[in-house]
């Protein structure tokens, strides 16, 4: 446990190092190092300093304009949050249950947001780091790298993600922006025409994704050490799952288990997950740390997403993804894997079951129907809650007598990781950064276990002619010691105080 | 696919500053219909550059990055862009348009198109809020330079363009 390292005794007698990215491409956080005169690590804390804000834009706005306006908050995954914002207006506009074709097509869109941000987020953000290591030329870890020593593996990450943004496109209506999904359903079903194009495709996007959760195998095969003990800590898991305990990414109730894999609770209706989940506030980050209410704020934090969703469930539907997650379920003798690095592999395994239930969908022709909404009694509450691809996102609104929104919460995926996170970078801090001098490598070190969980931390903005990384070593005294930047184009300078 | 000369306008509408390249796109879109020249043009609004960007720049002659830009003192930028290598942060999926660039001959096994970016100064990019007035006013002036570019979608002409771009103010005058 690693608890301890959150905060140090005397931090004002520490020197502190910081990994700031300056970039507001996806979140504003950073991460600081306190070491001793010895260069012990004495206290690691990620932090996220932008504030979100989004609950606030949000108010006022009519409630049927919120599925495309959420869309605002994130570049990364827009569809997650258009889709969970349309299950909570599902409710404010009464419907009791969706027509075939409107959960159809919003499952289509929503596993294709799950295989391009998998795709994505392994070939792009993460191949690099496993197929050169860690600490390997700052210049090759990068897409382009693998790209040139890799280059079937590289294309493949390219064309899925290009499928999986085809996929959204079909259904949304538009790559970004998209419009598909309103209150009660959606505006738009597949024509022939575009399915038999995705058609074409599928077959080889299962192939390659079935490829790719044998190749994050070998990885893991080639260095057992490294993969099974990385970053490792302990802690309860949460996600969605059916109503037959299948893994699901769209819609179910919600389970939890310890760290030993015992259930906490099951079944658990998502619309009352106000009484199972609580958020603390930390005076060092703006973002919030949920934890279970029946365990309080020290022992109650989780983590979501593919690691936690591939063993919370009982099993997957989908046939090649349910024999990969029971070979990776054995891989532990069946105890809980709690390594970060194993997400890659259960994110892996979720890419396959997006592409097995892409395809299952295009051969069901409801998606192609014409009875695309349903309405009831209108309500001034809504809950929506889904699986994105970082873990459960919850979006939860009241409208007023005119229809706008006078309340919005919302508990996106890498909230919920939050302590995990911080958690999983303490164990690599100390194992890796302690007692030795601090170079860029040992510093990706720190990079690579929080990408294990793909944080996407505020998103949706982009600016050029930013450093992606920044390092500033100050002493106790408060003198600045020494800076290394990570510049945009992968190069690393190094300014003298 | 179609339009030799591709353009991408590159932000989020909703973050302020981060919205001029959208914005510019508008204009540029009527702006293209009015003079019938659209054909010859095929326009991408995108919150971020992916990886799959590359495979957008397939079959084009020219391609045209439009962003707001940070770390500037002109108020307009523009110049040539090649391909390069993108180092990743720990949060960040975005790439920058020569990683773009560096991806495209890796997954097509041939030279990527061409390329300039029009960068806009920008400074603020708080959810909910409206460019600033001085990125507006930037934005203007890019306006009047995209204009010219797309008269002449040329290499040639943009490279003389990029070298007017960079030539001290003194020197002009």
């Amino acid at each position: 446990m690693t608890y301890g390292l959150e905060t140090a005794e005397h931090p004002e007698q520490l020197r502190r190092v910081a990994i700031d990215p300056v970039s507001r491409v996806e979140g504003h956080g950073k991460v600081t190092i306190l070491l001793d005169d010895d260069d012990k690590v004495r206290q690691v804390r990620l932090h996220v300093v932008e504030f979100r804000g989004f609950e606030r834009f949000i108010q006022g706005r009519p409630y049927w304009e919120v599925p495309v306006m959420v869309q605002r908050l994130c570049g990364i995954c827009p569809v997650s949050h258009h889709l969970a914002a349309s299950k909570a207006m599902d409710a404010i506009v009464g419907t009791k249950r969706l027509t075939p074709t409107a959960e159809k097509v919003r499952r289509l869109m929503h596993y294709g947001q799950i295989l391009q941000s998998h795709a994505l987020h392994f070939f792009h953000l993460c191949s690099p780091d496993l197929l050169f290591g860690f600490a390997s030329e700052v210049a090759k870890r990068n897409i382009v790298g693998v790209a040139a020593a890799h280059p079937e593996t590289a294309r493949r990450g390219v064309l899925l993600r290009r499928f999986g943004q085809e996929v959204i496109r079909v259904t949304a209506g538009k790559r970004i922006h998209g419009t598909g999904s309103i209150p009660g359903g959606v505006n738009k079903s597949v024509t022939r025409e575009e399915r038999d194009v995705l058609l074409a495709d599928i077959y080889d996007m299962v192939a390659w994704s079935r490829d790719a959760v044998a190749l994050v195998k070998q990885l893991h095969g080639q260095d057992p050490a490294l993969y099974n003990s990385f970053g490792v800590f302990r802690s309860g898991m949460m996600s969605l799952v059916a109503p037959d305990g299948a893994l699901d990414f769209y819609d179910g109730s919600l389970r939890a288990r310890d760290e030993s894999g015992a259930i906490l609770f099951d079944h658990v209706n998502y619309r009352e997950y106000a009484s199972y989940i609580r958020e603390e506030v930390k005076p060092w980050s703006y973002m919030k740390f949920p934890f279970l209410s029946s365990l309080g704020a020290e022992k109650g934090w989780y983590k979501v997403g593919p690691l936690a969703r591939v063993q919370n469930c009982d099993h997957i539907a989908s046939p090649l993804a349910d024999a990969e997650r029971r070979e990776f379920v054995d891989y532990a003798g069946g105890s809980p894997i709690h390594a970060p690095l194993a997400y890659h592999w259960t994110r892996m395994i979720e890419m396959l079951h997006a592409a097995e239930t892409i395809k299952d969908l295009l051969h069901d022709d409801d998606i192609m129907g014409d009875d695309l909404v349903s309405t009831g009694e209108h309500a001034r509450e809504g809950i929506g809650v889904i699986e994105a691809p970082r873990g459960t996102l919850i979006h939860h609104y009241r409208v007023n007598d005119d229809d706008l929104v006078t309340m919005c919460n919302l508990i996106v995926s890498t909230t919920h990781n939050n302590q995990a996170m911080n958690e999983a970078i303490r164990h690599v801090a100390k194992r890796y950064l302690s007692g030795h001098r601090l170079t860029e490598g040992l510093l990706n070190h720190i990079e690579v276990a929080i990408r294990a969980f793909d944080p996407c931390l505020s998103c949706a903005t982009h600016a050029l002619g930013q450093m992606a990384l920044e390092l500033t070593l100050v002493g106790a005294d408060g003198v600045e010691l020494d800076q290394l930047a990570r510049h945009g184009d992968g190069t690393v300078s190094r300014s003298p105080p | 696919m179609s339009g030799a000369v591709a353009i991408f306008a590159v932000g989020n509408r909703s973050r302020g500053d981060d919205a001029v390249g959208p914005l510019l796109l508008d204009r540029l879109r009527v702006w293209l219909d009015d003079r019938g020249l659209s054909g010859d043009f095929e326009l991408f609004e995108e919150y971020q550059l992916q990886v799959e960007n590359a495979l957008d720049l397939e079959g084009r002659r020219l391609a045209l990055f439009i962003d707001a830009c940070r770390e500037t003192t002109e108020p307009v930028t523009f110049g040539p862009v090649g391909a390069t290598a993108l180092g990743v942060g720990h949060s960040t999926h975005s790439l920058s348009p020569g990683a773009v660039l560096g991806v495209y001959p890796r997954v097509t096994g041939e030279a990527p198109p061409a390329a300039f970016v029009l960068g806009i100064r920008a400074a603020q990019f708080d959810l909910g809020s409206e460019p600033a007035q001085a990125t507006s006013d930037a934005m203007e002036a890019a306006w009047a330079l995209l204009c010219s570019l797309c008269r002449c979608p040329s290499h040639a002409e943009w490279q003389t363009m990029a070298t007017i771009a960079r030539t001290p103010r003194t020197q002009i005058a």
